[in-house]
């Protein structure tokens, strides 16, 4: 399942909001398969970053490339092109309102990539079925938990075939018991082979699954290497210091 | 009571019979405008709805040019008194534009087309204000979603904000519809046979404008209550799960 394939390569990347450098030229480089997790404090670029990667926020500066395509921001063909392939799980979901699970997870395919309507939700059964929520196809989000709602938008996007998901904070606006479940779906997805960029804070879960973490602060990459090294015992990276932080305020720190 | 007032009394009640009985009598005809009045709201509305979405989302999404346009025509017709639209539209740009044979068929010399297009262009003027606010209380995360699937600003706005904004846009398009039942009355200047015009005919012959005020009055409020009954059925009809409250006070 690992290879060396690039799948994405951000090269670069610079983004002002409302007059604050908040990405100071940030690259990576992400092959096929692996995960990648994005750490640091709040306000570092994290969100941002992932952002600037599909062009929902537009970079200032920089390059992004899928599978060796420059991505050309100014072309509306190759932004769609992008966003089909690059999948997207945001912190606070953002299910569609006024659609069912099932219609929130097949919406897209009849939409974007014109399948009819029959195999769109085939297809839409699949993937709920695939996070565990068939049973709930016919639920609107306001009758979900946090938890449920995160799994359908897993279901949403992976419906869509993407090359690789962007995951903002996934599990950052759930209530802590919900927290597993959702885990429990990205678990199954590395394990499956799917090439992901994370943001979280939930170290002890990513350590075990991560390629490599990337620490973030004030908008660039501090630091980079495996969970291992940079959590390594008696370590005195950026990264160590940060998870001190954190587990001393939630008293959890795995890995 | 002294046998002179009692007489007086008597031929008072007898004035008030007599108009009653008249005002009894023209009951039918004015009850015909209610035809018109609902054709005229109806007419309004739609031009309003058709127009008002568009101006709605040039208003929130589309580039400067297409904001300030969208800005202008909302500043214009709301500005403008409907009475003034009337006498503009009725004997200036749509007796102009009828005298073109293809557009004959339009009948837009008629007094009912005119005062649709004038009550419809306000409408929308008003109406793309409930709808635009609808749409800005969404979470822009929405947008963000649909973007990031790969649906381009066109298929987001037609198939996740539009089918939700206007749910919520149903409460304030209510007002509009009420507004509109009493804007209608306006058209009596032009001629349009609706109740407000039939009943000031009506009055000018039998003399009697108080019981044919409130007959209009009763007409118009039963009109206001069967509209905004239907509205509040349509609403619970297409509420989304988790956007309202259940039960009443």
């Amino acid at each position: 399942m690992h290879n060396d394939t690039v799948v994405l390569r951000v090269e670069n990347v610079v983004k002002h909001l409302g007059g604050q450098r908040i990405l100071d030229g940030v690259s990576l480089t992400v092959k096929k398969g692996r995960l990648k997790v994005l750490i640091g404090p709040s306000g570092a670029g994290k969100s941002t970053l992932l952002q600037c990667i599909n062009f929902l926020l537009p970079p200032d500066e920089g390059t992004v490339y899928i599978e060796d395509r420059k991505i050309n921001g100014k072309s509306r063909k190759d932004l769609l092109w992008l966003r089909q392939r690059v999948g997207m799980i945001f912190q606070d979901f953002n299910l569609f309102d006024h659609l069912t699970a099932m219609e929130n997870v097949r919406v897209a395919l009849i939409k974007v990539k014109k399948m009819d309507k029959r195999a769109a939700t085939n297809r839409a059964m699949e993937e709920l079925a695939r996070v565990g929520l068939a049973d709930k196809s016919g639920l609107y989000p306001a009758q979900l938990s946090g938890g449920q709602k995160q799994r359908v938008s897993v279901a949403r996007a992976l419906a869509m075939d993407p090359e690789v998901m962007l995951l903002d904070e996934p599990t950052s606006a759930l209530d802590p018991e919900l927290i597993g479940e959702v885990l429990a779906v990205i678990r199954d997805l590395a394990d499956a082979g799917m090439t992901m960029i994370m943001a979280t804070h939930q170290i002890g879960f990513s350590s075990s699954l991560a390629d490599e973490f990337l620490f973030m602060e004030k908008g660039r990459i501090i630091e980079r290497g495996s969970p291992a090294e940079l959590l390594a015992r008696g370590s005195c990276s950026r990264t160590m210091a940060f998870c001190a932080k954190l587990s001393e305020l939630t008293g959890e720190l795995g890995g | 009571m002294t046998a002179l007032s009692a007489a007086r009394h008597g031929r008072h009640m007898d004035g008030m019979l007599s108009a009653l009985t008249a005002s009894w009598d023209a009951l039918p005809y004015i009850l015909g405008g209610v035809w018109w009045t609902l054709g005229l709201i109806i007419g309004a509305m739609a031009v309003g709805l058709v127009l008002g979405v568009p101006l709605a989302v040039g208003q929130v999404y589309g580039a400067r040019p297409v904001r300030r346009l969208a800005s202008l025509y909302v500043w214009l017709f709301r500005g403008v008194p409907i009475l003034v639209q009337l006498y503009l539209f009725y004997f200036g740009i749509l007796a102009y534009l009828s005298s073109f044979e293809a557009l004959a068929f339009l009948h837009l010399d008629s007094a009912f087309t005119a005062a649709v297009v004038v009550l419809g262009l306000t409408s929308a003027a008003y109406q793309s204000q409930i709808f635009r606010g609808a749409i800005q209380s969404l979470p822009e995360g929405q947008l963000k979603a649909a973007r990031a699937l790969g649906m381009t600003d066109r298929t987001a706005i037609m198939n996740i904000i539009l089918p939700q904004a206007l749910r919520l846009s149903i409460p304030g398009w209510s007002n509009e519809y009420s507004i509109l039942l009493k804007d209608s009355a306006l058209a009596f200047v032009i001629g349009v046979l609706e109740v407000m015009s039939r009943t000031r005919s009506v009055a000018a012959t039998t003399h009697q404008p108080l019981p044919l005020s409130i007959l209009a009055g009763l007409i118009f409020f039963v009109l206001t209550w069967a509209g905004l009954k239907a509205l509040k059925t349509l609403e619970a009809k297409v509420r989304m799960e988790g956007y309202s409250h259940q039960g009443s006070l």
